[in-house]
């Protein structure tokens, strides 16, 4: 391999570290505000926020309207609240060493 | 060893393909074939062409990152093992790594101690995959482990995990003298744990005041226990799509039943995660809205963990003014269970986890 190669890699990795912080979507699903980096792309936003707003609403479908949703996965753990038909979405990674115990 | 492992090493820099693959090739003592790949789409293929023992992959590399090669491999090739070997340390993506389902973490060593520590690694995976067992004594089944207390007129109390339910079996002086699985006691406890295939163990100190329940001696109930198994694999028939659904609704109705005397809970529904029109629910005049809910729920929410790579959805918990309610996967099924608006999150928690164990087995 070049030696070159050593300093100018291609196309640089697209791994996206999960911030913790919070975002506010409309009931529309655009994002209105957002405490977490600029570098997290607004598109994964709109990813979280969209299954957050489609939860809410199939929720008052089947009649049992619901005023905060929390999504547990493995090393992620997703808060919402109902916002005037949007939402506030607080993202809180997990780790090994630390689980968050108190929600905000 | 039966037949040479595979080993798929998957990294962007070729430098560090061809170091690892001499070392892994040459200086473990199982000398596994070792392939190489530059880019996660490469490794796939290869993977896809070919069975491998085991996937070596870094994370940080362009177009396809490490965690989507990872995400994709668990799921399609269940039995590979999967390492990833990073420079990375944050410990973020580590904990993401294993919600994903790799065995090992590794930064990549630097130091030769490092590197022996790899190796050692990497060959005790290799034979572990070769032999099975559980986790903790390596090619030891659950029997094996057993015997070996009983023979040894060992006092302790083994707690065992299969991932979902856990049980625990009580053995003094040699002798088992009681157990216990979810929703069982004595002697069908033992059979139900030992039915496990697969799971963990933890030694704990002996409870000397455990009532005795189980009189049978050890080599008798492991005798009974082998015919047991034996049995129910000779019954097992292959059945068509409807009697499977049949088969399970009849086979959940008791259960959804024993849910309903459970205080806290509302109403339960239970839907087929393969056959969608497969429901069994109780305290629901209406429930299909909310098996609708559930579906699309627990759906987006898998797709949204598969896409931001952060392991398994576990369960979703809902507040609302007239009720809490938790959604989660549980197997082949999908559970929506009610509760009162007041009960506390721990006492929710603590009340899916039951519910869950139950379901599961």
């Amino acid at each position: 391999m070049g030696f070159l190669s050593r300093f100018f890699k291609s196309d640089r990795a697209n791994l996206v570290q999960l911030p913790a912080g919070s975002f506010t979507v409309d009931k529309a699903g655009k994002i209105m505000t957002s405490t977490l980096p600029q570098a997290f792309p607004v598109e994964r936003l709109r990813e979280i926020g969209d299954p957050v707003l489609a939860a809410f609403r199939g929720a008052e479908r089947a009649q049992m309207p619901m005023t905060e949703i929390i999504i547990n996965y493995s090393a992620l753990k997703i808060l919402a609240r109902e916002l005037r038909g949007g939402a506030m979405v607080f993202l809180m990674p997990q780790t090994l060493n630390h689980r968050p115990k108190k929600m905000p | 060893m039966s037949a040479q492992s595979k080993i798929l090493l998957l990294d962007d820099d070729q430098d560090f393909l061809d170091l690892y693959r001499e070392m892994l090739s040459h200086h473990l003592p199982s000398l596994p074939d070792v392939r190489v790949a530059n880019s996660g789409a490469r490794a796939l293929s290869m993977l896809e062409s070919e069975e491998y023992t085991l996937l070596i992959v870094d994370l940080n590399m362009p177009k396809m990152d490490g965690l989507q090669v990872v995400g994709i491999a668990a799921r399609k090739y269940p039995k590979l093992r999967l390492v990833v070997l990073t420079a990375i340390r944050e410990e973020q993506f580590r904990t993401r790594a294993y919600a994903m389902g790799v065995d090992q973490y590794w930064i990549k060593p630097e130091s030769d101690q490092e590197i022996g520590l790899f190796m050692e690694s990497i060959e005790s995976l290799l034979e572990r995959e070769a032999q099975g067992g559980f986790r903790g004594v390596q090619s030891k089944s659950l029997v094996d482990l057993i015997q070996l207390e009983c023979l040894s007129q060992s006092s302790v109390l083994l707690k065992i995990s299969n991932g979902i339910a856990e049980g625990r079996i009580w053995i003094q002086n040699g002798e088992v003298i009681d157990a216990e699985a979810p929703g069982l006691t004595a002697e069908p406890a033992f059979q139900r744990i030992l039915g496990w295939k697969t799971g963990s163990f933890e030694i704990l100190t002996a409870d000397p005041t455990r009532d005795r329940t189980i009189f049978t001696s050890y080599q008798g109930l492991l005798l009974n226990t082998a015919q047991a198994i034996d049995e129910a694999a000779s019954q097992t028939i292959v059945p068509t799509a409807n009697s499977a659904d049949a088969a399970s609704a009849e086979s959940r109705a008791p259960l959804l039943a024993e849910l309903s005397q459970m205080s806290n809970i509302e109403f339960v529904l239970a839907s087929n995660s393969e056959h969608k029109d497969s429901q069994d629910f109780w305290g629901l005049e209406n429930p299909k809205p909310v098996g609708e809910f559930t579906r699309e729920t627990l759906d987006n929410f898998r797709a949204l963990g598969e896409r931001l790579q952060v392991g398994q959805l576990q369960q979703i918990l809902g507040t609302g003014p007239q009720r809490k309610v938790a959604v989660a996967p549980c197997g082949k099924s999908d559970l929506c269970v009610g509760f009162p608006p007041g009960l506390g999150a721990e006492q929710l928690r603590d009340t899916m986890r039951g519910i869950l164990t139950k379901w599961a087995s």
